[in-house]
């Protein structure tokens, strides 16, 4: 049941992604020189209607958060890291799946590169043991618990952001 | 009326949206139905995968690694998640006629060359040091900047921002024509 839901989920999302044209490399590296804003307006459209979704559910009692802690070092270290790795790459490691289905080969090598990646990771990370990667840790938090708003205005703010930029690019890009 | 997966584009508001109900979806079945809460993400897979190809050689290594006993090194729901993006990209691609075979990019080959064991090289490194940062981030673009975003949280903004300032400075550093 869990590999069967975890498959169909996949599949639909891949369709989303492709025809999405996110899958191709010249729309990931086209985001990051500001030529092509395809990878931002699917991730702020998703972003927020998720937001907006997931709140909805949470209090209707359907689901729970997961929030990932705020150890601001290692995300922002390890975020500038995976950057530089990515410009390269061209692919995140879902894309770099997903390019691979619809025939770009290269994605292949990107796809071995992040299992070996991953390894090296799991084999050295006892040897990241610096003070200052545990520095300014906040735990799981989250934009209302920190700023002491209302959920709801936070997202609204979200939105409107994105309608903005959605409207500044749409005459650029 | 052509049927709508035949067509070869969607708009990206249209496709993210729809992405964005996915996700919530996901969420809203998997607790139900699963008792567990699956929200999309792609890079633990990777540490997974690596744990199962190094217990064919290490089998007592993998076992011993605390790293590897955290994420585990078994298939579970975002594996077959990751297997599920590449069926779909395939089904999607072929029938909007889209699929192509690439081996170098058209955005590659005109600042780096046509060459394909040098982009083959630079693709796999460029994977290996993104997918060792997502880990030290402790999430990819999916779970931090997708999943970990639309539950506002603090990691997710303060992860996507680095992504994309990482990205942003390493791209214009190599695809510049002045090479």
């Amino acid at each position: 049941m869990e590999l069967i839901l975890g498959l169909a989920t996949g599949v639909v999302f891949g369709i989303l992604l492709q025809k999405a044209e996110v899958l191709r490399f010249d729309k990931q590296v086209g985001f990051m020189l500001f030529k092509d804003a395809t990878i931002l307006r699917f991730m702020l459209s998703a972003i927020v209607v998720g937001a907006v979704g997931l709140r909805i559910c949470a209090e209707l009692g359907m689901l729970e958060f997961k929030i990932k802690d705020a150890a601001l070092v290692p995300v922002a270290l390890g975020g500038l890291i995976f950057g530089a790795g990515w410009a390269v790459a061209g692919y995140c490691p879902g894309t770099a799946i997903g390019a691979l289905g619809e025939g770009r080969l290269h994605a292949f090598w990107v796809i071995l590169g992040m299992i070996t990646g991953a390894g090296i990771y799991a084999e050295s990370r006892h040897l990241l043991r610096w003070k200052f990667l545990k520095l300014y840790d906040y735990g799981p938090v989250t934009l209302p618990q920190i700023t002491a708003l209302a959920p709801w205005l936070i997202i609204t703010v979200l939105a409107a952001v994105a309608i903005i930029l959605f409207v500044v690019i749409a005459k650029k890009l | 009326m052509q049927l709508f997966i035949f067509k070869s584009r969607w708009s990206p508001y249209l496709a993210g949206t729809l992405a964005g109900l996915l996700a919530v979806a996901s969420v809203v079945v998997s607790t139900k139905y699963l008792g567990q809460t699956k929200y999309l993400g792609a890079s633990t897979s990777f540490v997974r995968a690596a744990g199962m190809v190094e217990s064919h050689f290490q089998p007592e290594r993998v076992a011993k690694n605390n790293y590897y006993h955290k994420t585990g090194t078994k298939v579970d729901w975002q594996m077959m998640f990751l297997a599920g993006i590449f069926f779909g990209a395939l089904l999607s691609s072929i029938a909007g006629g889209t699929f192509r075979f690439e081996a170098v990019p058209a955005l590659w080959s005109e600042f780096l060359g046509p060459g394909i064991i040098k982009r083959g090289f630079f693709a796999f490194i460029g994977g290996a040091v993104a997918l060792y940062g997502a880990r030290m981030a402790g999430g990819c673009p999916s779970g931090h900047g997708l999943s970990g975003m639309m539950q506002l949280a603090l990691s997710g903004f303060v992860a996507m921002a680095a992504f994309m300032l990482g990205g942003i400075i390493t791209a214009n550093l190599i695809y510049k024509r002045s090479w």
